[in-house]
């Protein structure tokens, strides 16, 4: 019991990425704070897949004369290749608007955003005034 | 030379808004970058309707990407079930295109402009991909980059409005979350049946009855669409998106990109997992069920207290995705049909609105609140007559499209005995009507400002065809009907 819970020690690892990933997104109020937790998040999915091709024993996926040889799944690596690609893409688009955010409000704290953005939505609602301004801009 | 075209062309639809979007982006002039966006877009949209074409002669076409055989290289696939997101994404963004035109200039800055039909097109491609293609793991690929590309579209809007900023930024976030629980799906299914190919996990599904790896896979997975395609709880990026990006992109996003999520959603309940019955049918009755009954009334009360016309109209969507939802969940072939019925139609007509709101928003230069509609329907009689036309066929009258969608609904409720439903979408249908004569009564029963407006036919003309069409497929619906039931046939096919 104890041997096969601590033998899969590497699902444990991701298991505990992927919930403190989570609890960042959600949790957290800070923007930058969250992009983190995102990369940490996906950061576990990585690993989970590498996971899946790793056999006890077994070699990189080259030829070699032996017949008994067990080769490791190099699927799994190239396909985290690609979610690594799409990882560094939303991470940097993520970078890139709260640097934008932080330049638009002076804050990248979601409540102070937030609080901006409702007095502004109910100025353009009750008189569209700012938005004049802003068009004229 | 047109046999390899038509033998090349479920890679061609995809290929051909990613290559032009490579091109666009080195083409700093407004006006040519456009004509070559526009020229892409119709080819696109051409090619998908040879597709169309080739469907009904071969029902299916399996295309090996660089000549790898399946199960092993990746695969496209178009099938009788995949060609109806393939029309509706091509044809809606190659209309989308010719109103973007004049819009554009007006919102962004002229410099990057020809930057915004890049990524325009490259979300175009994305969504092509997603729809096309047979292989778990090319699909998160394309899901990635047509969302990352529309998180970028809908930032270009800061330049009209700052909350454009933080409306992207959440969009990314909960998108990025959506895809990365996709893809934990998709690896744990990995694990258990070692291949990624859609057709050859159906296969090995079957012989894996109640593994737990396999249901928390069909979990992770669902959830994952689920976020995409905005069904009700997890909808919260789509208004301030749809609200804040610049006019054209929420057109486009509005009528295509959940679309192709929906159909994802299809696919993997009625295609992949065809063989679970069991997890399929409790799938079915307690999650999509309740929340799209949930969606469709949440949505439409939210739109019933909303001022700004994009938002209102974004909370509407929620509504008609809870239709569609809905339809899946019934689970029947008829009502699988209604939802792809209503999915092309819920396109034309949400394409509709959201032209007709924008271009509203580009003759009084300000944000579209229900104050600033006043007695302008006077002023602008084709823009208003599109969308009152339009607003019917979203509220299901009779000789328009959306009626058409609704009698379809409700006759596959009816017919798997559950008429407490039908009752339910009658009353959610009846309760939108409030929100469209909020719009309505506002823009002709009030006295507005004197502002004179001239027309501008290079933007009405968009709206005039997608009024047309839903005119059209309000009197004459046999064509997406054959379609949405010939689709069904194809994916519920035996199960029920």
């Amino acid at each position: 019991m104890i041997s096969s819970t601590i033998g899969i020690w590497n699902y444990w690892i991701v298991f505990c990425l992927m919930m403190i990933g989570l609890f960042l997104v959600i949790g957290r109020k800070n923007f930058l704070k969250k992009i983190v937790g995102l990369t940490i998040f996906q950061t576990s999915v990585f690993l989970l897949y590498i996971t899946f091709g790793k056999i006890k024993g077994g070699t990189p996926p080259i030829l070699n004369e032996s017949i008994n040889t067990i080769y490791s799944n190099p699927l799994p690596h190239v396909l985290i290749l690609t979610a690594i690609v799409v990882g560094v893409a939303t991470t940097a688009l993520g970078l890139s608007l709260v640097l934008r955010i932080n330049s638009e409000y002076g804050s990248i704290e979601e409540d102070d955003v937030s609080a901006q953005d409702l007095v502004d939505y109910h100025d353009d609602i009750e008189t569209g005034k700012t938005l004049d301004l802003k068009f004229k801009k | 030379m047109i046999d390899i075209l038509i033998k090349n062309l479920p890679i061609i639809v995809v290929l051909c808004p990613l290559m032009t979007s490579l091109l666009v982006v080195l083409i700093p002039n407004i006006f040519f970058s456009w004509i070559l966006t526009t020229l892409s877009t119709f080819l696109t949209f051409l090619f998908s309707i040879l597709l169309y074409q080739e469907i009904q002669i071969h029902s299916h076409i399996s295309y090996a990407l660089g000549k790898w055989m399946p199960p092993i290289g990746i695969e496209y696939i178009i099938d009788k079930v995949a060609i109806i997101p393939v029309i509706i994404i091509s044809g809606i963004s190659f209309i989308t295109t010719i109103f973007a035109y004049k819009i554009m200039p007006e919102e962004i800055e002229k410099k990057s402009i020809s930057k915004v039909y890049s990524l325009w097109l490259l979300a175009i491609a994305g969504l092509m991909g997603l729809v096309t293609t047979g292989d778990a793991f090319n699909l998160f690929v394309f899901l990635e980059i047509s969302s990352l590309a529309s998180v970028a579209l809908v930032a270009m809007g800061a330049h009209k409005d700052k909350q454009a900023l933080v409306a992207a930024y959440n969009y990314l976030i909960i998108g990025a979350v959506g895809a990365t629980l996709y893809v934990i799906g998709v690896g744990l299914l990995y694990g258990i049946t070692g291949t990624l190919n859609m057709e050859d996990l159906t296969n090995r599904i079957s012989d894996l009855n109640n593994n737990r790896a396999l249901i928390a896979g069909f979990g992770f997975m669902i959830i994952g669409i689920m976020v995409k395609a905005a069904v009700f709880p997890l909808h919260i990026w789509l208004p301030r998106a749809y609200a804040y990006a610049p006019s054209a992109v929420s057109v486009l996003l509005a009528a295509t990109a959940t679309k192709a999520s929906l159909y994802i959603l299809a696919r993997i309940l009625f295609s992949i997992f065809e063989n679970s019955e069991n997890l399929i049918n409790n799938t079915l009755l307690f999650v999509i069920l309740p929340l799209s009954l949930l969606a469709m009334f949440a949505g439409t009360i939210m739109a019933m207290y909303e001022k700004d016309i994009k938002r209102l109209l974004a909370h509407s969507s929620v509504a008609q995705i809870g239709y569609i939802t809905l339809a899946f969940a019934i689970g029947t072939k008829a009502s699988v049909a209604a939802g792809f019925i209503h999915m092309f139609n819920h396109a034309i007509i949400k394409g509709g609105l959201f032209i007709a709101i924008t271009s509203i928003g580009f003759y009084i230069k300000k944000r579209v609140t229900i104050n600033n509609l006043s007695g302008l329907g006077k002023e602008m009689p084709i823009t208003f007559f599109c969308f009152v036309i339009c607003s019917l066929s979203l509220a299901g009258l009779p000789l328009t499209a959306g009626f058409i969608s609704k009698l379809y609904l409700i006759k596959a409720s009816i017919s798997s005995d559950d008429i407490w439903i039908a009752i339910l979408i009658l009353i959610s249908s009846a309760l939108s009507v409030v929100y469209l004569w909020k719009i309505i009564e506002v823009m002709w029963m009030r006295d507005g400002r004197k502002i004179v407006i001239k027309e501008n036919p290079t933007i009405y003309i968009s709206l005039i065809i997608v009024t047309f069409l839903n005119i059209y497929f309000g009197l004459d619906a046999s064509l997406v009907v054959n379609a949405s039931f010939e689709a069904a046939d194809k994916l519920i096919g035996d199960l029920k």
